[in-house]
């Protein structure tokens, strides 16, 4: 784990609200120099933090239809590598946007992406559920998504202020 | 106009001889002027508000709810409940180093604006004279007017980072002198008082036996070093009324719940006005800022720090524009110069709106020294600060340009 300092902690908020900003922006921003906010950006690259820079879409908006899945999965776990091994076996399929390991009722939590239902239900009769380690699926399909790494997507929330206020 | 109000005003005379002329004298607000001149356009960004743009923190909002829907809709007690007020003593203590009473010196008020309504109504004599600091928000005058007070400006200046100097105080008080109206942080100006800064105005409050309204609505928005009460400042606690509440810190403007503290004779007077015009401030507001005081005070150090961000956004943005900013410690304005534009305050603003689709105000609305600057304010997101200071840079350059 690493431990960053205030600088790329500052950095990381900045970026995360807004993946655009120019390192010369985040340094007028946090009124420090522009090579330390760079420094800091190759760091937390380096150091694989900052992963990837993406745009949060909302593709219920666009005309591309796609489905999305919520899978529970239940495992056995594997002798010296627990979920790991099985773990990395799903997530390498294109289709698995992400896969989280879960305390509760289920171990892994897989999210499946394709173009229709159909597309979704062989994945996990034909590629999930056949793996060894497997002993159980569930899956939920997404009718609608509302709220994605702390974005509202229905939020167009009108700015209500007065145009001039004392 | 129905009937009997056209023969009335027909067979006797105009309406408006009806009012008091204390506030019939009273002109209107230059900001008001251009309020009616933005609501007309279309498509600005609007750096005119004085307000956060954020909203009130959810468990704030939270609270309030749940206290509705356990049915807690009823009177307070006229000086707000003894939780709230116990609550503002602790708060002031700890952030503030003053401590009040909760029991006799605190009223929670309908907002920081009726505090200031009270300790102007409680103290003025007809005749007094009232000593406001200028640039300033702009209701200090007009309030003292219609108390029957006169109003006397002291100019304050860019190059003492529009502080307030005891020669200029002292320059101004004459023997009807009474009170003393500070705002520091400052709307408009950003300007922040130190310590040391207090001290010579101090000795001249004590001197001219002045009682001091200190509004410190910004108190919590400082940048630079820690904020100061005035009542802080040896000798000062019993001369002075304290101001406050929860709108601009807490992004509670709507709630309208403001809180004021000073000597329980002078909260005792403001009391009695307060209880025969409002009763007390609403109820659920006050659960709100409740809220607000036990548990949301890291919500507030993230939103300072947001206007902190923008607030050197635009000082720069302002300067590499070519226009002279001074840097404000706090509040969420700035207050840049344009005057090497060669343009009025109003002039540059109706400008700037008609022909760059940005709404800022023009400074000589604030009184005193306002004129050849813009009010701009920072409650709004970094886009759209970015996108306004892109608009203006463009326009002075056009201007310039055309001079």
């Amino acid at each position: 784990m690493t431990e960053l300092d205030d600088l790329k902690l500052k950095v990381l908020e900045l970026l995360k609200e807004d993946a655009r900003r120019t390192p010369t922006l985040l340094a007028t921003l946090l009124g420090v120099d522009e090579q330390d906010v760079c420094k800091s950006i190759k760091e937390l690259e380096d150091q694989h933090v900052i992963v990837k820079y993406a745009a949060v879409v909302n593709w219920d908006k666009v005309d591309d239809e796609k489905v999305t899945a919520l899978i529970e999965v239940q495992i056995t776990p594997e002798r010296g590598r627990g979920f790991e091994g099985i773990a990395e076996r799903i997530y390498l399929y294109p289709q698995v946007k992400s896969v989280y390991l879960m305390s509760g009722a289920y171990d892994l939590l897989v999210e499946v992406e394709g173009r229709n239902l159909r597309e979704v239900a062989n994945f996990v009769s034909e590629k999930l559920s056949p793996i060894d380690s497997v002993l159980s699926t569930k899956t939920n399909f997404t009718l609608k998504k509302y709220k994605q790494d702390g974005i509202i997507f229905e939020d167009h929330q009108e700015d209500n202020r007065l145009m001039i206020s004392p | 106009m129905n009937l009997k109000s056209e023969a009335f005003t027909d067979s006797n005379k105009a309406m408006s001889s009806y009012l008091s002329p204390l506030v019939r004298e009273i002109p209107s607000s230059g900001i008001r002027k251009f309020f009616d001149l933005v609501g007309s356009n279309k498509d600005i960004i609007t750096l005119g508000v004085g307000e956060p743009d954020f909203t009130t923190p959810w468990h704030m909002r939270e609270a309030c709810v749940y206290s509705l829907e356990r049915g807690f809709t009823s009177y307070t007690s006229n000086a707000g409940t003894p939780e709230l007020r116990e609550a503002i003593s602790e708060y002031l203590n700890e952030q503030f180093d003053v401590r009040y009473d909760p029991k006799k010196e605190i009223i929670v008020t309908v907002g920081g604006s009726e505090a200031i309504d009270l300790a102007l109504r409680a103290l003025i004599v007809p005749g007094d004279e009232i000593l406001v600091p200028e640039p300033c928000y702009i209701s200090y005058s007009p309030i003292t007017s219609i108390g029957g007070g006169i109003p006397v400006g002291i100019e304050t200046f860019a190059k003492d980072e529009f502080k307030l100097t005891a020669e200029a105080l002292e320059a101004k008080i004459t023997p009807k002198s009474k009170v003393l109206i500070l705002c520091y942080p400052s709307n408009p100006t950003g300007a922040t008082m130190t310590y040391e800064d207090w001290l010579p105005i101090a000795e001249l409050v004590e001197k001219h036996d002045l009682i001091v309204i200190s509004d410190e609505i910004y108190a919590e928005l400082n940048y630079g070093d820690k904020h100061v009460s005035f009542a802080s400042v040896p000798g000062m606690m019993d001369r002075t009324i304290l101001v406050s509440g929860f709108s601009k810190a807490f992004a509670m403007t709507g709630w309208r719940i403001g809180y004021t503290c000073g000597h329980p004779d002078l909260i005792a007077a403001m009391l009695k006005i307060h209880q025969y015009t409002v009763m007390c401030a609403p109820s659920m507001g006050q659960v709100a800022a409740l809220e607000g005081l036990r548990n949301g005070l890291g919500e507030k150090d993230r939103m300072v720090e947001a206007y902190n961000q923008r607030r050197r956004l635009m000082v720069e943005g302002f300067r590499d524009i070519g226009l002279e900013c001074h840097e404000p410690r706090g509040a969420f304005y700035v207050f840049p110069s344009i005057q090497s534009t060669g343009l009025s305050s109003d002039e540059f603003a109706q400008r700037l709106l008609t022909e760059a689709k940005v709404a800022a105000v023009p400074g000589n609305v604030f009184g005193l020294g306002g004129e050849g600057y813009l009010r701009c304010s920072y409650a709004t997101s970094v886009g759209q600060l970015t996108e306004a200071l892109d608009r203006i840079g463009h326009f002075v350059e056009k201007v310039k340009k055309e001079g």
